[in-house]
């Protein structure tokens, strides 16, 4: 863990200033800030630990527990407010068994509610994974989560397939 | 650029160093501005808002925190207008609302002839001044502890809320908190400050437990002396 942060401080010139990239790094190489790597960081980079936390702890981006392998984002704006995205909310909270902000016990989801995503002319919105699914319902939610099921299943084959 | 400016506060000319704060300038001149996150030892921070003034002239006033706004030649402040004291009530009622009982914020509730606040009470203690954090960081140099999450949950804090590992247990910012929320106790040799129990040092002549092992070593390791130095208490040495 230590090589890989030295690579990713490196890239910033060990320079403290660039705190923030540096996190969105490590949350990028882990999908999450692991307390370990940020005891590390600390003394590489020369950052007390305790402002590491509040900078972690301060941005929404960043999370210090493990997320899901996918990510799920539904819009709670006005428009899509409007457009029934509550009861969407009720409906995935029932099917994942978890809270918004939680993450599902086999780290497969993790699902979250945002106040506007600025595409409220194609509300209501679901992002799964980065990419954004318009004009939602409860049917259209349901079949982007097996979308998802189905590309891991595909993903797992493949990697079976080459050991 | 000239060392010393000159500003009216209250229709008062006063000369003060440039590059003071306009609080600093206004006490130099026995002007009193309440304020609760600032303090001699520490930079200028803004956090409280209580020690608003307005400045500007007649037609053109703005309200300004004066413990970080500069003095500048010819800076027209006013400490007691109506404008401020609206303000500053509102203020103190927030406050009020944070921590009802303190009697630092109880007094200065008093003076702006607040009795109680309109907002409802959520006694958390902490009135987020930061002077506890600022205190580790600047003043101590060990930063030990520092702010969590924003907004309506932020709050002080030791890295991952578990015992604080830089933390030396000197207790400064138990002694600065202007709201007395951080407890210290000590007991038996052993001083127990954010939920960590720390060992104290007994003095080598009398016997005396006099302070914390690991402040003793902090000591020890930024003056480059030898650790035994520190083993005596300060009425022995």
């Amino acid at each position: 863990m230590k090589k890989k942060l030295k690579e990713i401080i490196k890239k910033y010139g060990s320079n403290r200033s660039f705190l923030v990239p540096i996190l969105q790094d490590v949350q990028r190489e882990y999908g999450y800030l692991p307390r370990e790597a940020l005891n590390i960081l600390s003394q590489l980079i020369d950052v007390p630990i305790s402002h590491i936390y509040t900078v972690a702890t301060f941005y929404k981006a960043f999370s210090l527990s493990p997320r899901g392998r996918h990510q799920l984002s539904l819009c709670m704006g006005t428009a899509c407010h409007v457009r029934k995205a509550p009861q969407i909310r009720d409906h995935l909270v029932r099917k994942l068994q978890i809270e918004p902000g939680e993450t599902t016990p086999d780290l497969e989801y993790s699902f979250n509610t945002v106040n506007c995503l600025g595409v409220c002319a194609l509300g209501p919105i679901l992002v799964a994974d980065g990419e954004y699914h318009g004009q939602l319902t409860i049917t259209k939610a349901d079949k982007i989560l097996k979308e998802l099921e189905k590309k891991e299943r595909t993903t797992k084959k493949v990697a079976a397939n080459e050991n | 650029m000239a060392d010393t400016v000159t500003v009216t506060i209250n229709e008062r000319k006063i000369t003060a160093p440039a590059g003071s704060t306009i609080l600093d300038a206004a006490h130099d001149a026995n002007i009193y501005i309440p304020n609760l996150c600032s303090h001699e030892e520490l930079a200028p921070y803004g956090a409280c808002r209580l020690c608003m003034v307005e400045i500007g002239s007649r037609e053109k006033t703005k309200l300004v925190a004066s413990c970080i706004y500069e003095v500048a030649e010819g800076l027209e402040v006013r400490t007691e207008t109506p404008r401020v004291n609206n303000v500053r009530r509102f203020v103190i009622e927030l406050l009020l609302a944070r921590n009802p009982y303190a009697p630092v914020l109880r007094k200065i509730a008093g003076d702006l002839g607040v009795k109680d606040t309109r907002f409802k009470k959520r006694d958390k203690g902490c009135i987020l001044c930061g002077q506890c954090v600022r205190t580790c960081r600047e003043v101590v140099g060990v930063s030990a502890i520092g702010f969590k999450g924003r907004g309506v949950t932020r709050k002080v804090t030791t890295p991952f809320g578990e015992s604080p590992v830089d933390c030396i247990a000197c207790g400064s910012c138990s002694y600065v908190c202007p709201v007395n929320v951080i407890p210290l106790k000590e007991e038996n040799g052993v001083r127990e400050i954010w939920n960590t129990k720390f060992e104290l040092q007994k003095c080598t002549k009398c016997g005396r437990y006099f302070a914390p092992v690991k402040q003793l070593d902090y000591f020890s390791k930024i003056t480059k002396l030898p650790k035994e130095r520190f083993e005596v208490c300060l009425d022995c040495r």
